[in-house]
């Protein structure tokens, strides 16, 4: 079976890759693109490890075929820093400890990027249900959402 | 079912040629979020997608002549952010929004929900109680099959090889008419119905019921439409008799199974009570109206 060519912006760079018609986006990004920041946990949609934008929704990476690229906007952690400098949500996760192993952090920031788009002010039963796609293995989420809810005030303050 | 090939039609009449002349399994993908997993089943059958997300009328929404014409993929994160459409079908656009995550309503669609054909669907109840149209393309011309006859089984639908559902139809409400859905799950987010009932009511002006329709989900092979519930609730001004009465149709047109998320007899009641509570909230939303 014959790759197919896809063209594609991620991050705002043009990017080309060849792919499997069964390749999801998730295995192009880690496997083919070297993106490895997105995170699989579970490849069935249901922990949000692999959270990415696409055309500015926000998605399971592992439920999107890689070939659906083609002609889209693509966004992942490795767009939410600018250079060296940590976006406001990176560095209130780590102010806060709102992690542990890690591998559920990369969605939890694409995610809280996107509802702090939608949303720069929610409440904190709205900011959990946003995220409720996005598990934890590790730290009992509590922290995830202090540093949530301090992000979206600093960001405010900041607007 | 590996896919194998992957094709993307730019317009209806192309879709359907490709899903006639061809000798592989073929599926329709929209979001994928039931599709891209099933694909990944033992079965070794190749499989074609046909991506149907290029096609302009697919995609979108349009309020006409007070109804309501889906594109039945248009993205579920889309539709609930649509208040036009809302204002007209909230116990709509709420099923919409209770499926899975914000991650998955990024993706997923209702008419990919109806075509999955679930018997928890959360969509199709609350599509049956607002008097739903599917509008079906195929080789032999179009046809239009109302949404409590679209599923046939747990996850089969009308459709034979070649067809492709193109648009969902819902008529405008009358005056004073508005709906609701509920569910039951054990959580609160993320997971899906034990049990589901969406009721839409119509009032005249001193509050009596002149029309109502009930649907119940999760607890037959598909979503049903129940007349003996709405009869109960029409020509009543919707009172604690009324109420009981729906409530017990509801129940007694059930026939659910004893699975991992409930037994027989919870289901059983709890279709009833929600197909109560459900009531009372399109009763309140048609006197708002
Ligand atoms: S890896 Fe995609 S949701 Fe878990
Ligand atoms: S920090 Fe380990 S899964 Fe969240």
């Amino acid at each position: 079976m014959a790759k197919i060519h896809v063209n594609t912006s991620i991050n705002g760079e043009v990017v080309e890759f060849l792919c499997e018609p069964h390749e999801t986006l998730l295995d192009v990004l880690r496997n083919d693109l070297q993106l490895t920041g997105t995170k699989e946990g579970c490849a069935s949609g249901d922990c949000g490890a692999c959270s990415v934008t696409v055309n500015d929704a926000l998605v399971c990476s592992c439920l999107v075929l890689g070939v659906e690229a083609e002609g889209a906007e693509i966004g992942t952690i490795e767009g939410v820093s600018n250079k060296d400098q940590l976006h406001v949500i990176q560095q209130k996760f780590l102010e806060h400890a709102a992690l542990q192993c890690g591998i559920c952090t990369p969605g939890l920031v694409v995610s809280t990027k996107k509802l702090l788009e939608e949303n720069p002010n929610p409440t904190e039963e709205q900011a959990r249900y946003y995220l409720a796609g996005n598990l934890c293995r590790c730290t009992g989420y509590d922290k995830i959402i202090r540093a949530v809810m301090d992000a979206a005030e600093t960001m405010r303050g900041a607007a | 079912m590996p896919v194998v090939e992957y094709k993307v039609p730019e317009n209806i009449d192309a879709a359907v040629s490709m899903l006639s002349n061809t000798k592989l399994s073929t599926k329709v993908m929209a979001g994928g979020t039931d599709l891209i997993i099933q694909s990944r089943a033992q079965s070794s059958d190749p499989l074609v997608v046909i991506d149907i997300k290029r096609i302009d009328s697919m995609m979108t929404a349009a309020i006409v002549d007070g109804g309501l014409h889906l594109g039945p993929s248009m993205s579920c994160a889309q539709l609930t952010a649509r208040s036009d459409i809302k204002a007209i079908y909230p116990g709509l656009v709420e099923a919409a929004y209770l499926i899975g995550s914000t991650q998955v309503q990024g993706r997923c669609s209702v008419g990919g929900n109806l075509c999955n054909a679930s018997p928890a669907a959360d969509t199709i109840p609350a599509l049956i109680v607002n008097g739903a149209e599917c509008v079906i393309h195929g080789p032999k011309g179009e046809r239009t099959v109302a949404a409590e006859d679209f599923a046939v089984g747990v996850g089969r639908n009308c459709m034979e090889q070649g067809e492709l559902l193109t648009r969902i139809q819902i008529p405008a409400p009358a005056a004073k008419t508005s709906d609701a859905y509920l569910r039951f799950i054990p959580r609160t987010e993320m997971d899906i119905a034990v049990a589901g009932a969406a009721v839409s009511v119509t009032l005249d002006a001193d509050g009596t019921c002149t029309a109502a329709r009930v649907s119940i989900g999760a607890v037959a092979t598909t979503a049903l439409l129940v007349t003996e519930a709405a009869d109960a609730l029409i020509g009543t001004k919707l009172e604690d008799a009324a109420l009981n009465a729906a409530a017990a149709a509801a129940t007694a047109a059930s026939k659910p199974i004893t699975d991992r998320r409930g037994t027989i007899e919870f289901r059983r009641h709890v279709v009833g009570v929600l197909t109560r509570r459900a009531a009372v909230i399109a009763a309140q939303r048609a006197k708002e109206k």
